[in-house]
């Protein structure tokens, strides 16, 4: 249809996968602000122990790998860009290890907390607040590291190449974000919380 | 525009077994069959919830009746308000977005098709679970069937120990799987409109109808999420020993009203604003003049939306909050009226001057403005502490919330009903009927929510059972419950309508209204691809342009 033919115009709107992914990270985003702000209101009002302060301890090793983890997903997808395939899938590889890495570490410290300390989800209200936020970063962490794995399946079966790069570069948008909550929850949980 | 896209035949086929049409429509992932799935799914939780509202009133007819025991009648108000919320106009507005945004801005389908079909069926799992209840939830001895927490559930209520069994946890599960399929739905309308229009449809040209959706999902992502998140804390509680909300491990009962109405009353604002997007195509298209006012239009959407964030605990006025934050929710409050009321001026600005035509939906339009600013102005009466804490939890507050949300957004959906069901099925909606169910819904409405309010100020409270023979009272719950089944019989007039018209009423042809929206220039129903050829347009009425190449609107935006 042309209703009224108008100069050939530069014709050119957003990629729908970013856009998309955008709007998740805005929901995820709201989802765990409501997941801080009642994990900072109930800082201090458990009845019983144990305490923060008594039992926390800052995982910077694991924070570092998870952090880490952000540049080597974008070097990957920037690789992948270039047309470099063997690259991407060593870098895609790293950024999974480190992940799974920072769930390690994320594992051992609630091991710790169990059964060293004898704090659960019911033990207390910090309990609760901290394996509820902590929990919830770790779920979409492991969400992360499933659609990534996918990847690297793809890879490995010579499926990815540049004319995916768009979707590697979407996806890689989550595994920013998934890091961009961890600063957080670590600011709010071992600085703040502490 | 070419012709031979007009004259596209439209899709209907012989007779096929009837297994193949429900496979079809089941595996469907086209925007406008999920759009009508929307719509029906929505259509028969409005009868049930109807019935639910009917159950209400019957029992508060008279006073001293037992019509349902107080143990049903917590369940039917629960189930009414989680039905109607939920289950009718979030799925029926979602309908109307999936079936006309993509039409409107020239796409041939939604961003994520199959993500769209996902977030349906989601939606309709939830619905599901939530009447489920009536058959699973009597896990316990003595613990009821459906939910009877209210559609708020506030906290402690919903603890272990004051609601056992499983009937409270359907109503969180189903809220937590439809939520989510609403964030998909929000995810897909917002990609859709930024990235599928088509060639000269900048945001400045974009139909107000697609704008209001974009804003309305931008809302949708970060006001439902609240509930999904509180949703989460309450299944911990229950399930895993959590203390979000146990007073006795220091939780707090208050926090989880926050949460409730941090969603709560954002989503009044989600599910009005699609019915102002409907109001921006109607009311120019009888008035035979384009929107007055269409960047203020957008702008006052988004500044709704932008304050509607912050006015959450006006709900929560009675539960003693310090007077900063009385002070504040009330002023954020009253100022929600301004966008709003300049929305309203630019509505009567456009037919001002025009020449109306009172067809069905404008007569709905009409009718929605008139009530739309009632209700508006109890608002502001109520955003008022003193007031509020005189007359909250009084059936004041019931009558402004349905003044709202019957007068308002049911008004409006049924003027979109009227105006798209032409494009929709390919054939109108008999207008004599029509304008019986318009006149028929405004007397009941009128009867039931008016005189609501007058209960309310006489000290009538709200959630209750029953009640004394005071006076006055008796009168007014006896016109409030037959106001109600005069709007049941006009629902069923609307009903009988939508049936008949789908088989007998006459061809609506392309563009039966002479509107200026591109859903008109394809064929009734449209094609499953929509447009033959992508669209290009060079104004907001690329159809006004077309049929009026002498004089066309591009030439002055």
């Amino acid at each position: 249809m042309n209703t009224v033919t108008s100069p050939a115009l530069e014709w050119k709107l957003p990629y729908r996968g970013k856009v998309g992914m955008a709007g998740l990270i805005i929901a995820e985003s709201a989802i765990f602000s409501i997941f801080v702000v009642a994990y900072l209101f109930y800082l201090g009002k458990s009845i019983g122990g144990p305490t923060p302060r008594e039992v926390l301890e800052t995982p910077i090793f694991f924070t570092v790998c998870l952090l880490s983890s952000s540049l080597t997903i974008h070097l990957a997808s920037k690789e992948l860009e270039n047309g470099h395939r063997k690259t991407f899938l060593i870098l895609w590889s790293i950024t999974i290890a480190l992940g799974a890495l920072f769930l390690f570490g994320t594992a051992l410290e609630w091991h710790r907390l169990i059964f060293e300390h004898g704090l659960t989800i019911s033990t207390n209200l910090f309990g609760t607040t901290y394996y509820s936020l902590v929990g919830l970063h770790a779920t979409h962490v492991t969400a992360g590291l499933v659609m990534l794995s996918v990847v690297l399946l793809f890879g490995l079966a010579d499926r990815v190449g540049i004319d995916q790069s768009a979707r590697i570069a979407t996806l890689s948008l989550y595994w920013h974000f998934v890091d961009a909550v961890w600063i957080v929850v670590f600011t709010v949980v071992y600085l703040i919380g502490r | 525009m070419s012709s031979d896209a007009m004259a596209m035949p439209s899709a209907r086929t012989e007779a096929r077994p009837w297994v193949e049409v429900v496979h079809e429509w089941v595996t469907t992932v086209d925007h406008k069959r999920l759009g009508i799935l929307y719509i029906v799914y929505a259509l028969i939780f409005l009868v049930i919830g109807g019935i639910e509202a009917t159950i209400i009133r019957i029992q508060l007819i008279r006073p001293h009746n037992d019509f349902v025991s107080p143990q049903v009648f917590n369940r039917m108000f629960t189930m009414h308000g989680t039905t109607m919320i939920f289950f009718v106009a979030m799925p029926v507005l979602f309908g109307f977005a999936n079936y006309l945004v993509p039409l409107m801005i020239g796409a041939r389908d939604m961003a994520f098709p199959r993500l769209n079909a996902f977030s349906f069926w989601l939606t309709a799992l939830g619905g599901l679970l939530l009447y489920f209840s009536f058959l699973g939830g009597n896990g316990l001895y003595g613990a009821g069937n459906a939910p009877d927490v209210g559609w708020w559930a506030y906290a402690p209520l919903t603890a272990k120990a004051f609601s056992p069994g499983p009937s409270s946890d359907y109503w969180t599960i189903a809220l937590l799987v439809s939520g989510f399929g609403s964030i998909g739905t929000a995810i897909n309308l917002i990609a859709t409109i930024l990235c599928l229009r088509c060639p000269g449809m900048t945001l400045n040209k974009m139909p107000l109808l697609a704008w209001l959706n974009l804003v309305m999902s931008g809302m949708v992502l970060i006001a439902i999420t609240p509930l999904s998140a509180a949703q989460i804390m309450l299944l911990v509680d229950r399930y895993l020993g959590g203390h979000f909300f146990d007073t006795q491990a220091g939780g707090s009962a208050a926090i989880w009203m926050h949460f409730f109405w941090i969603f709560g009353h954002p989503e009044v604002y989600i599910l009005i604003i699609p019915c102002f997007a409907f109001m921006s195509e109607i009311i120019p298209v009888f008035s035979r003049k384009p929107i007055f006012g269409y960047p203020v239009m957008v702008g006052a959407t988004v500044c709704i939306a932008f304050v509607s964030l912050s006015v959450w605990a006006h709900h929560m006025f009675t539960i003693g909050m310090n007077s900063y934050a009385n002070s504040f929710f009330t002023i954020t409050t009253m100022v929600v009226g301004i966008p709003t009321g300049i929305k309203i001026f630019n509505w009567i600005g456009t037919m001002w001057g025009g020449s109306i035509q009172f067809k069905t939906p404008m007569l709905f339009s009409v009718g929605f403005l008139f009530q739309f600013l009632i209700a508006g102005l109890t608002g502001i009466m109520m955003a008022s502490a003193p007031f509020d804490w005189q007359l909250s939890l009084s059936y004041f507050v019931v009558a402004h919330f349905h003044y709202v949300i019957v007068g308002g957004i049911l008004f409006a959906l049924f003027a979109a009903f009227y105006y798209w069901y032409p494009k929709m099925t390919g054939r109108m909606l008999n207008e004599p009927l029509g304008k019986l169910h318009f006149w028929l819904f405004f007397l009941g409405f009128h009867m039931t929510f008016d005189v609501m309010h007058f209960a309310g100020i006489l000290g009538m409270p709200r959630r209750i059972y029953t009640y004394e023979p005071r006076p006055g009272w008796e009168t007014l719950n006896l016109i409030v419950t037959i106001g109600a089944f005069i709007q049941g019989v006009a629902i069923l007039v609307f009903v009988a309508n939508l049936v008949y018209s789908y088989f007998k009423g006459p061809k609506a042809g392309n563009d039966p209204w002479d509107a200026w929206t591109l859903e008109w220039s394809v064929s009734s129903p449209p094609p499953a691809y929509n447009f033959a050829s992508i669209p290009a347009v060079a104004s907001r009425r690329p159809l006004w342009d077309l049929k009026h190449p002498e004089d066309p609107d591009s030439r002055y935006e």
